[in-house]
């Protein structure tokens, strides 16, 4: 099994005309995703490369049945997509999109929160997601990823998921699903949701965790783990040496006010019983030997 | 972005939050003209992006032309923990009956904002947090319902302030809940927000921080044209890379965010220092690549390179290629170590064996590339 997508997950694309939506959208593709429709209000009833364009969200799901979506629109229409795509019933909400204001992703997060319960967002600013063998929504290269488990994988940081996928890989380690919750100060899908998913699906028998400085959603993971988790850990946390007051790449990895280190994010993960890496190289040896103990 | 004291006072006055008056300088002449201009007794305030200026001898109140003269000579040029002070900021002193704390900003384990408020203000938030944990009224704001006039009079009571001062307090509030919402700041705070003997209430100071990502839906030009980078981080900007300047001598290039974080951890493992953060993004192509290069090549202190690159859909073969293309172009003054993984990392490292080098070296892991970055750097 594998967590919050599978072989069967249908998806339309918000973007799909654009350069970046096409590139990745038929990609999705070809990996085997159920790439169903696109949207673009102006070019509705064309099609990029024989998928067909609905002039909303809420039309192509009455097409197609699609229930996830993949968000490419530019910043500032990310807002007025996820809505979209929530108020057209959609399941999941994927958004690769980055440079989203930070007021948007606190006001659309809450939003659907609230009048939307079933709609989960990933991201802003993410990577996707991968069920490897089933479905591909997002920028992940398919073929650094092994299928079948039974690791699951989540990750603040893009490349770094994409380094952690290749060295489970190359040891023959198969992933059940790998979730990029993203960069951004508002991420729609937190550590904890995919923790708790992965602790209830029975294919996944360990995790491995990705998280970097700023903020404290792994000391909330670290929590939530100490308390749930039944399945082993492996962690590493990037940042170990970034300078306090400076945004590392993402708009969430800053270290202020002497909160959100590196350090204290280990130290809450080894206390929660997590084998921590110093890098990522070290993460996944750990994650090596916690599946051959399994 | 991080705003001057001024513009901070600027930003504010956009959503009416009243502020006292005054005007920028950056020089002695315009000091006193402003300060002739406004009347005295006037503040003279060193504009520096650093707490504990007034300590540092930047704040000072004069009362005749002659002071302001002597105080405006002695504030600019200031160092002031490592920031030159360049401008002034020349304000209408205010006589203060009390003073008071007020922020918005995001809680991102709530998910909220996060309102502070407290009766002890002048001092630094962080050390009443710590010492009296009570005298800071906390409200977290769920966006979609936004701060009402009735939750913001519920939270000032709470906060015990001088009941002369709760309506002007109320009124700020809700203005400076609409400034951080509105005005897509990152943080808005009002450290003093003071009473006056009149009953008063006003900013006697003003600390923004804004959302670069919200930048489209403002007009901030004027904001970000005196933003203090320094010379390397200025360059990588107007190239458009994502860069941040350290202290060490390894130039460090890597794509996506988290390697290149990770890049510095390892480069510290391995006993050296990084002497930058720099992010290609994903396609680490060869126009990006020479880009980088360049920033990395213009900065003295650099001794060796590390260029850490994971091909996912950009193939090894590419990423390869694309650096071998970059090394033509520019001419580098330090040795370069390459570690090249993912994607058909076997071709792309055959592509650079064949240029290999005393000053081009391939390694396979991120470890063993920086102990040689390291090596290189130290020799």
């Amino acid at each position: 099994m594998s967590i919050f997508v599978d072989e069967s997950t249908k998806v339309v694309y918000q973007g799909l005309t654009g350069s970046q939506g096409k590139f990745y959208g038929l990609r999705n593709r070809d990996y085997g995703t159920q790439v169903v429709a696109g949207t673009n209000p102006k070019k509705a009833g064309t099609d990029v490369d024989g998928v067909p364009i609905y002039a909303s969200v809420a039309d192509a799901v009455e097409a197609t049945g699609a229930t996830a979506s993949c968000i490419f629109i530019p910043a500032p229409g990310v807002q007025a997509a996820v809505m979209e795509a929530a108020e057209a019933g959609l399941e999941l909400v994927v958004v690769i999109t980055e440079g989203v204001p930070a007021q948007d992703e606190a006001w659309f997060y809450n939003k659907i929160k609230r009048d939307f319960p079933a709609t989960r967002i990933l991201g802003p600013n993410c990577p996707g997601l991968i069920s490897p063998g089933k479905a591909n929504i997002g920028i992940t290269a398919g073929e650094i990823a092994l299928p079948g488990g039974p690791v699951g994988i989540v990750s603040r940081s893009g490349t770094l998921t994409y380094q952690a996928l290749y060295e489970l890989k190359l040891q023959g380690i198969g992933v059940t699903t790998c979730v990029g919750i993203g960069g951004d100060p508002v991420p729609g899908t937190s550590f904890i949701d995919c923790l708790e998913a992965f602790e209830a699906d029975p294919e996944t028998k360990a995790v491995m965790l990705i998280g970097e400085i700023g903020g404290s959603a792994e000391e909330e993971a670290a929590d939530f783990i100490k308390a749930e988790m039944t399945k082993p850990i492996s962690a590493y946390i990037a940042g170990v040496t970034a300078p306090a007051g400076k945004k590392m790449g993402h708009a969430g990895a800053i270290v202020s006010g002497g909160k959100g280190t590196a350090a204290a994010k280990m130290e809450a993960l080894r206390g929660a019983g997590v084998e921590v890496g110093q890098n990522p190289t070290e993460a996944g040896e750990l994650m090596v030997e916690i599946v051959k103990n399994l | 972005m991080d705003l001057f004291e001024y513009q901070g006072k600027q930003f504010f006055a956009m959503f009416d939050i009243p502020v006292s008056p005054g005007e920028a300088v950056t020089t002695v002449d315009a000091a006193v003209a402003a300060a002739d201009r406004i009347g005295y007794p006037v503040v003279v305030k060193a504009q520096v992006m650093v707490g504990g200026r007034g300590k540092a001898g930047g704040v000072k109140l004069a009362s005749t032309t002659e002071e302001a003269r002597e105080h405006a000579t002695n504030i600019l040029g200031l160092d002031i923990k490592g920031h030159i002070v360049e401008v002034l900021w020349i304000e209408k002193a205010s006589d203060i009956a009390e003073e008071y704390y007020a922020s918005f900003t995001l809680d991102r384990a709530a998910k909220k904002h996060l309102g502070m408020l407290s009766a002890q203000g002048g001092v630094e938030i962080e050390s009443v947090a710590e010492t009296d944990p009570d005298a800071i009224a906390k409200i977290w704001i769920d966006p979609v319902d936004g701060l009402t006039e009735e939750d913001a009079r519920r939270w000032v009571s709470g906060a015990r302030l001088n009941p002369d001062a709760t309506e002007g307090a109320v009124d700020i509030l809700v203005k400076l809940y609409r400034a951080y919402t509105e005005g897509d700041a990152d943080l808005a705070e009002i450290n003093p927000l003071i009473l006056t003997p009149e009953g008063k209430v006003h900013a006697l100071d003003a600390k923004v921080t804004l959302d670069d990502n919200a930048a489209f839906r403002h007009d901030w030009d004027e904001f970000a044209s005196t933003q203090v980078r320094d010379e390397r981080e200025q360059a990588a900007h107007e190239k458009g890379l994502q860069y941040v300047g350290l202290d060490g001598n390894v130039g460090i290039i890597a794509n996506g965010a988290g390697l290149a974080m990770s890049t510095l951890d390892v480069v510290n493992q391995a006993g050296g220092a990084p002497a930058n953060f720099l992010d290609i993004g994903g396609g680490a192509n060869a126009d990006v690549m020479a880009g980088a290069l360049e920033v990395i090549n213009n900065d003295p202190k650099v001794r060796s390179i590390f260029i850490n690159i994971f091909g996912g859909i950009t193939r090894g073969e590419e990423v390869a290629n694309g650096i071998v293309q970059a090394l033509g172009r520019v001419t580098l003054n330090s040795p370069i170590v390459i570690r090249l993984d993912g994607t058909n990392a076997d071709q792309g490292r055959e592509i650079l064996a064949a240029h290999e080098s005393e000053t081009l070296i391939s390694k396979p892991t991120m470890l063993e590339a920086a102990q040689a970055a390291v090596e290189l750097a130290n020799r």
